[in-house]
């Protein structure tokens, strides 16, 4: 286990000793964790371990019960999702929350819209297009319907969207969990262009191999509690064991399980 | 196929080669003809519908097709066409409200009550008329975003209550006749525009779309985008100019074209501009297509809904306003019958969803046409109201078979 300071920048983020109790369960206890600029950290924990807790109370859907957020030096509060976006806090949701029926420049400026009593609606296909370029999206036309695009490209749209505000920090709740490998693909490309232009990343996801392929480094929940910070280099077998809480688990078993099989197997033959 | 941009590297949004861009003429007939098998139909059934219906009805008696008669049937369609726009908003959302019938039942009943029997002035009468609706939009408002009640049960509540508010106020007389001299009556049967008036209003809508189209076109290339293709929406100011010169000419023949018509087409213009050129009509587009995405966007979703409903009651108030001066009396039987249906009706023929999400002030306009085409035809044919309604309940259900058919099909080929 090696936590590793890798940036000598200020944080843009810092979190203390947050704590989030819903009645008598503690879903969050003492969480402690850093953002810095141009940087990917990887939230991982099971199901249940408090990674969306988190972020809801990042994108200040929740408050925490306890502790305090350092946003660039200073303490603030989110008391709302309007509050963090403000700040410059984006999320992307799971299920990403666009409107089918709205071309790609409508669902990017959604609430944003320049000029609200006489639409510009060059100057926001204009905006969207180098955003869009930036991002090395390949969204072919930014006047179609969202429902006509795949899930790679609505998460590409997703994404693009939260970057218009010109936030500090973006959070992915499970960015590639519904795509396939070459969306995947697309979709990690995109988070390392984001962190490149140097923003924080948070992404969340259960996909280790993902994680390990994006993540400057990786922040284990377990149980509503830090249990750990890794690198990219960690083995497979030590991140398991981190999210699970023990070298002896359900993982390794039916690792040690399916060895002894092939095992048998090559004696038999 | 011809690009106007092939020259140079290609601009910002044409550099995917995957995209078909349909510049040309054969291209925008493809583009069309893609639309219309993916599901989405527009306008294509209202414009089939009237074709169908002119056919036959003139067939049956030639006077359908007189100047006079459809100088009548405009007329007749500027008041429940007011009432549908109000619908036109509430479908937007994927709402609905089954009291417009009533609401303007009432309006007509607060201005023969105000005006005619307490003496109150014509202007004073028709505010409040119109403050009524808007209120009762704000109680349904209330009702669906506060208590969670589903519109349709609020407004078929409010049905009855309207119903029965306008009996009440009626009183055991039951009809009040309106002064055939006023100004408001003359509104609603005789006040026909000047000859040139409507040949110069039939140049405006083609000159708009050529100036606002050469405008954003001159913007885009400055911009670095690609110009819009010129040539088609020139095409289409032309043919637009064309259709309302040849109407206006043939109006004139008889009558000539009534203020009232241009009234409701003046409403529409502007709740069109409101639905695709501000942020409000952006917003109600969002709620109707994604509520919880149009939420998180940062939008105020009571508002819009608020919005909506209020705009429904207060333009309902409105038609049942213009309904007292077609028929210059405010009676029982205003609002009655089968004026609800062909409000809701008129706006789903003209291609409004009843999913929410899609539709313009536009399909308003047409699809009462389409609906009061059929009554006046069969008016005109001498039959009885069970026979239309029964014919009006049928066009109901095709046109939702439709809208369902299409709505289908625009999901299986990636349409909203």
């Amino acid at each position: 286990m090696s936590p590793s300071p890798p940036s000598q920048t200020e944080p843009i983020l810092r979190l203390r000793g947050i704590s989030k109790n819903f009645g008598a369960v503690s879903a969050l206890t003492d969480i402690e964790l850093d953002v810095h600029p141009g940087e990917v950290v990887a939230l991982v924990g099971d199901n249940g371990a408090g990674k969306s807790t988190l972020v809801k109370i990042l994108a200040g859907v929740f408050q925490p019960s306890a502790g305090t957020i350092e946003y660039l030096g200073k303490q603030v509060t989110l008391d709302g999702p309007g509050r963090a976006l403000e700040l410059g806090i984006a999320t992307v949701f799971q299920d990403l929350a666009l409107c089918e029926n709205l071309d790609v420049v409508a669902n990017l400026f959604l609430g944003h819209e320049l000029s609200p009593f006489q639409l510009d609606e060059v100057s926001m296909e204009l905006r969207a297009w180098s955003l869009l370029r930036e991002l090395a999206a390949r969204i072919p036309s930014v006047r179609q319907p969202i429902a006509s695009l795949s899930g790679g490209q609505r998460q590409t749209v997703a994404i693009a969207r939260s970057l218009l505000l010109e936030p500090k920090i973006i959070m992915l709740d499970e960015p590639t969990a519904a795509l396939g490998v070459a969306q995947t693909a697309e979709v990690l490309n995109l988070i390392e262009r984001v962190r490149d232009r140097g923003l924080g990343v948070i992404i969340i996801s259960h996909n280790m191999e993902d994680v390990r392929a994006v993540a400057d480094r990786i922040v284990v929940l377990r149980l509503g509690r830090n249990n750990g910070v890794f690198t990219a280099e960690t083995s497979h077998q030590e991140l398991v064991a981190a999210i699970t809480g023990a070298a002896e688990n359900a993982v390794t078993r039916r690792q040690r399980f399916r060895a002894a099989q092939a095992a048998t197997r090559e004696a038999g033959l | 196929m011809t690009t106007p941009d092939t020259e140079t590297a290609a601009t910002l949004d044409r550099a995917d080669t995957r995209v078909r861009n349909d510049d040309s003429f054969a291209g925008a007939w493809r583009g069309f003809v893609d639309r219309v098998r993916s599901g989405d139909l527009g306008m294509l059934p209202v414009m089939v519908g009237l074709v169908l219906i002119s056919a036959v009805f003139t067939a049956l008696n030639p006077v359908f097709l007189a100047p006079n008669n459809l100088v009548n049937l405009l007329f007749d369609c500027a008041t429940v066409g007011v009432i549908s726009l109000g619908i036109v908003c509430v479908l937007m959302l994927g709402e609905i409200d089954l009291s417009v019938g009533s609401m303007s039942g009432l309006a007509s009943a607060i201005i023969g009550v105000l005006w005619v029997n307490s003496g109150v002035p014509l202007p004073v009468a028709i505010v409040a008329a119109l403050a009524t609706g808007a209120l009762v939009g704000f109680v349904y408002a209330i009702f669906y975003t506060r208590l969670g009640m589903p519109s349709f049960v609020a407004t078929l509540a409010g049905l009855l209550a309207l119903l029965g508010m306008q009996l009440y106020l009626l009183g055991s007389t039951g009809s009040i006749n309106l002064p055939f001299q006023s100004d408001l009556v003359r509104f609603g049967q005789t006040m026909i525009m000047p000859k040139w008036l409507s040949y110069l209003l039939a140049l405006v809508p083609g000159l708009v779309v050529a100036v606002t189209g050469w405008r954003t076109s001159q913007r885009r290339v400055a911009a670095g985008l690609s110009p819009l293709a010129m040539r088609l929406v020139l095409a289409k100011a032309m043919v637009l100019t064309i259709a309302l010169g040849v109407a206006a000419w043939y109006l004139n023949l008889g009558r000539g074209l009534p203020w009232m018509f241009a009234l409701f087409v003046l409403i529409a213009v502007v709740l069109n501009y409101a639905l695709t050129r501000t942020k409000w009509g952006r917003s109600m587009f969002a709620v109707g297509g994604n509520r919880e995405a149009a939420r998180r966007a940062g939008i105020n979703v009571k508002r819009i809904y608020m919005s909506a409903f209020i705009l429904c009651s207060t333009l309902a108030a409105a038609g049942g306003i213009l309904g007292a001066a077609r028929l210059a009396s405010s009676s029982q039987q205003a609002g009655t019958g089968d004026v609800n249906l062909n409000a809701i009706a008129a706006a789903v023929i003209g291609g409004t969803s009843l999913f929410g999400g899609r539709g313009s002030a536009w399909s308003a306009v047409l699809g009462i046409i389409v609906i009061q085409a059929i009554s006046n035809g069969l008016t005109l044919l001498n039959l009885s109201s069970s026979l239309r309604y029964m014919i009006t309940g049928a066009v109901l259900a095709i046109a939702v078979i439709v809208d369902s058919l299409a709505r289908r099909s625009r999901v299986s080929h990636g349409r909203a």
